[in-house]
C-alpha cells in the first residue's frame, strides 16, 4: 500500500444564512494515498465543492468549520494560520477551478500569468529561467511553448483549460483539485483535457481529487471513487469495485440513472423525489425519504460509514448484495 | 382528456406522409467589420440541409457548440427565417405546406401546430407570472377556450406532467419550483395546444442527473400517449440514445451523418463521428474507448472554403477532398446517409 497524502476526518462545515445554518459537509472522512486519483462524484448542493474549498480553507465569510480535521503528513490543514495555509495552496495543494479557463486576466499574455503565479510562491526568478519553466508546463500540458506570450482571446476553450492546468502544476504541487474542469467544454476537447490531466498526473506522480456531477466523467479519470449525497460521503471504493458491487442504494440508482452510448441500451430508471434542503435535512440516514430500501431505523438513526473490506466503505443500514442488482 | 387529444391528434396525422420536409434548409448571418461597413462576409450557420420526419418519429441533432443545431431548431420553429430552402410542414388537412417565409396570422396558424422546449427553464418561464399563466399562455394567444375550460385543461396537464396535484402548481411562480420542475412547466406550456411537432433544445442538460432520466421518460411518454415528434436537439449522444428514432450529426452547418439512432452508434461511418464517439466518456470505469485524434479545434463557418468543412481536422482526407466541393449526403445502404467521399470507396 502506498503512502497516505492526505487525511480527512470527521469533517463538518456550515453555512450560516439568515434561513439557519446550511449543513453543507457532514462528518466526512476519508484518505488519499500518494498518486491515487479520488473522484468526488453527486449531484448539485451535495457539498463536493464545498469540500475542495473547505480543504483548502478558501471559504467565503459565513462558512463556519464545525469540526475535523485535514491532516497532510503530521501538519493539520485546519488548524494552520492563514499565512502558513497560503505556503500550503499552490506549492503543496492547487485547484483548478470550474470554468476556470474564464479565470485568466485578458490584459496579460498567458505566460506573464503562469509567471507571477510561479515568483508568487517559488520567489522571484531570473526571466530567463522563468520562462524555461512555462515552457516546460506548456509541453507538458501540449501546448505549443511559443504561445507563451499570447493573449488568452487567442486561445480556444480547451488550450485556455490547459494554460490554467499548466498553471496550477507550475509549483509542483502534492494534490490536485480539479473541480469540474471539463463542464464547459465540448466532448472532443473534454476528451483531450481529461487524457492529458491523465497523463501529467501519473508523469508526475501527483495525488487528485476529482470532483463532478458526471458518473462517466469520474469513472475515466479516478481509481478511487466517492459518492457524496446532501452533504455527506455515503460511499467510497476503487472504481471498478464500486460498479461492480455498489453498496449504497443511492450510488445505485446513480448508475441506473446514466445514459451511456455503449453497452445494451438499458432501462434507464429515475430516482424519485428530489434532493433534501440541508437547513433541515432529513432524520437518520438522509437519503431515507428517497430511498426503497429503507426502514424504521434509517429515519432514526445515523448510519455509520463502515468499512465493507477490501476498502469499501459505505454509510448504509441496509446494503444492496449480490441478488439486488 | 389525454384520450381525446391523442385521438384528435391521430385523426389529424397522415402517418403515411412526412411531418415535416426540410430541403436546400439555409441561415446565414452577416458579420460586421464596423458600425457603417456594409457586412461583407457571413456565417454559414446552417449550410444546405435536407431531412424529414415521420410522424410520431423523433429525430436527435447533435453536434458540438457552434455547428448549428439550435439554429436548425430556431428555424423549424420560425424563431428565424432561413436564407434560403424550404420547410414543409404537414397541416391539419394533410397537405405539406411551405412555413420557410410565413407572417402574420400564417405565422400564429402554424405555431398552433409547432412548439419549443428551451434548455434552461431558469430563464424560459417568465418569474412575474403564475404557472397558470404560463401553461395558459399559448391558449390566450390563439384564443382557445374559455377561462374555465383553460384552467381545466392546464389542471390536466399539469397532471400529466407529473406536478400533482396541480391546485398546488397552479397559482405558484418559477423561483417556488426546483429545476426539474420547472422544466416540467415547461413541457406543459409546450403540449397545451396539442401540437404535432416540438423542437427541444436541449431540454435535459440543465438538470441533475437523478431528476433528469424522469423528464426524459416524460417527453418520451408524453410523445407516444400525444402522438408528438420530436426534433431533440443535444450535445449527449447517449441522452439521443434514449430520445430518438433517428440521429442526425452535425458539423460547422452541414449535416455530415445520418441514421437510425442505434445504427449509428454501433456502426460510425464518417470520421468525425467516429471522433465523437469515441471522446465520449462511459460510465463504465471496465469499458475502455477507443482514442481518435482529430486535428484542432472547431472554427467559425464564416465564409468557409468549397470543400468538405471537415477537411481541417479530417485524419483520412486526401487530395481529392480538398479540391471537391463538400461532399453530398448520401445513402450508403439501408438509410444511413454519410456526406464523405472516403466512406463506401473500396479499402477505406
Amino acid at each position: 500500500m502506498s503512502k497516505l497524502l492526505l487525511q480527512v476526518e470527521n469533517l463538518t462545515m456550515h453555512y450560516g444564512t439568515r434561513g439557519g445554518d446550511v449543513r453543507a459537509v457532514d462528518n466526512v472522512s476519508f484518505t488519499l494515498a500518494e498518486g491515487d486519483s479520488l473522484g468526488l462524484v453527486g449531484e448539485s448542493g451535495c457539498g463536493k465543492t464545498s469540500i475542495a474549498k473547505t480543504l483548502l480553507r478558501l471559504l467565503p465569510d459565513n462558512a463556519k468549520i464545525i469540526g475535523g480535521h485535514v491532516w497532510m503528513g503530521d501538519t493539520d490543514l485546519l488548524a494552520l494560520p492563514e499565512n502558513e495555509m497560503r505556503k500550503f495552496r499552490w506549492s503543496r495543494i492547487s485547484m483548478i477551478f470550474q470554468a476556470a479557463m474564464n479565470s485568466l486576466n485578458p490584459v496579460y499574455t498567458v505566460g506573464e500569468q503562469i509567471i507571477e503565479a510561479l515568483e508568487l510562491h517559488m520567489g522571484v526568478m531570473d526571466n530567463t529561467q522563468a520562462r524555461a519553466r512555462v515552457a516546460e508546463l506548456f509541453d507538458l500540458v501540449g501546448l505549443d511553448p511559443t504561445f507563451m506570450d499570447r493573449y488568452p482571446h487567442e486561445f480556444s476553450g480547451g488550450m485556455r483549460q490547459r494554460a490554467v492546468i499548466a498553471m496550477t502544476l507550475s509549483c509542483n504541487p502534492d494534490l490536485i483539485i480539479a473541480d469540474e474542469p471539463t463542464t464547459a467544454l465540448d466532448v472532443i476537447v473534454q476528451d483531450r483535457v481529461l487524457r492529458k490531466l491523465e497523463e501529467v498526473q501519473a508523469k508526475l506522480g501527483m495525488s487528485m481529487i476529482y470532483i463532478s456531477h458526471d458518473i462517466a466523467v469520474i469513472a475515466e479519470v479516478s481509481n478511487r471513487i466517492g459518492v457524496m449525497y446532501a452533504g455527506q460521503l455515503v460511499e467510497l471504493a476503487d472504481s471498478v469495485e464500486i460498479f461492480e458491487r455498489p453498496l449504497h442504494p443511492y450510488t445505485f440508482a446513480l448508475m441506473k440513472s446514466f445514459p451511456s452510448i455503449k453497452g445494451q441500451r438499458q432501462i434507464l430508471q429515475p430516482l424519485e423525489g428530489e434532493p433534501p434542503n440541508l437547513i433541515t435535512p432529513p432524520s437518520g440516514c438522509r437519503f431515507h425519504p428517497r430511498c426503497p430500501r429503507a426502514t424504521q431505523i434509517c429515519v432514526d438513526e445515523v448510519p455509520e460509514f463502515k468499512d465493507y473490506g477490501n476498502s469499501h466503505f459505505a454509510a448504509c443500514f441496509h446494503p444492496l448484495e449480490e441478488g439486488d442488482y | 382528456m389525454a384520450e381525446a387529444i391523442q385521438q384528435d391528434v391521430k385523426a389529424r396525422v397522415h402517418r403515411d406522409k412526412p411531418l415535416v420536409e426540410v430541403s436546400g434548409l439555409k441561415k446565414y448571418f452577416p458579420v460586421s467589420s464596423g458600425i457603417f461597413s456594409r457586412a461583407s462576409s457571413f456565417v454559414h450557420a446552417v449550410d444546405d440541409l435536407n431531412f424529414t420526419i415521420m410522424p410520431g418519429q423523433s429525430l436527435g441533432l447533435v453536434g458540438e457548440s457552434g455547428c448549428g443545431k439550435t439554429t436548425t431548431g430556431k428555424l423549424l420553429v420560425r424563431l428565424h427565417e432561413p436564407t434560403a430552402g424550404s420547410i414543409l410542414m404537414q397541416t391539419e388537412d394533410g397537405d405539406m405546406e411551405d412555413i420557410a417565409h410565413h407572417k402574420g396570422t400564417a405565422l400564429r396558424q402554424f405555431r398552433r401546430r409547432t412548439q419549443m422546449i428551451f434548455q434552461d427553464p431558469y430563464e424560459s418561464l417568465n418569474p412575474r407570472r403564475t404557472i397558470f399563466d404560463t401553461v395558459a399562455e399559448p391558449l390566450t394567444v390563439q384564443g382557445i377556450g374559455t377561462l374555465t375550460e383553460r384552467q381545466e385543461r392546464v389542471a390536466a396537464l399539469l397532471n400529466e406532467c407529473g406536478l400533482t396535484p396541480p391546485e398546488q402548481f397552479m397559482y405558484r411562480f418559477p423561483h417556488e419550483l426546483s429545476g426539474g420542475q420547472r422544466q416540467r412547466v415547461a413541457i406543459a406550456r409546450a403540449l397545451i395546444i396539442d401540437p404535432m411537432f416540438i423542437v427541444a433544445d436541449e431540454p435535459t442538460s440543465m438538470l441533475d442527473v437523478s431528476i433528469r432520466i424522469g423528464v426524459m421518460q416524460l417527453m418520451s411518454n408524453l410523445a407516444e400517449r400525444f402522438g408528438v415528434s420530436y426534433l431533440y436537439i443535444t450535445h449527449d449522444l447517449a441522452v439521443a440514445r434514449y430520445m430518438t428514432d433517428q440521429i442526425g450529426v452535425m458539423y460547422l452547418g452541414k449535416m455530415v451523418e445520418r441514421a437510425d439512432t442505434e445504427e449509428l452508434l454501433s456502426n460510425p461511418l464518417h470520421p468525425y463521428t467516429q471522433a465523437l464517439l469515441a471522446a465520449t466518456p462511459v460510465p463504465d470505469p471496465r469499458l475502455s474507448r477507443d482514442f481518435i485524434n482529430i486535428k484542432g479545434g472547431i472554427s467559425k463557418p464564416v465564409d468557409p472554403p468549397p470543400r468538405c468543412r471537415f477537411y481541417a481536422r479530417c485524419p483520412i482526407a486526401d487530395e481529392f477532398c480538398r479540391d471537391n466541393p463538400h461532399p453530398p449526403l448520401e445513402d450508403k445502404g439501408g438509410g444511413h446517409y454519410v456526406a464523405c467521399y472516403k466512406v463506401g470507396v473500396a479499402g477505406a
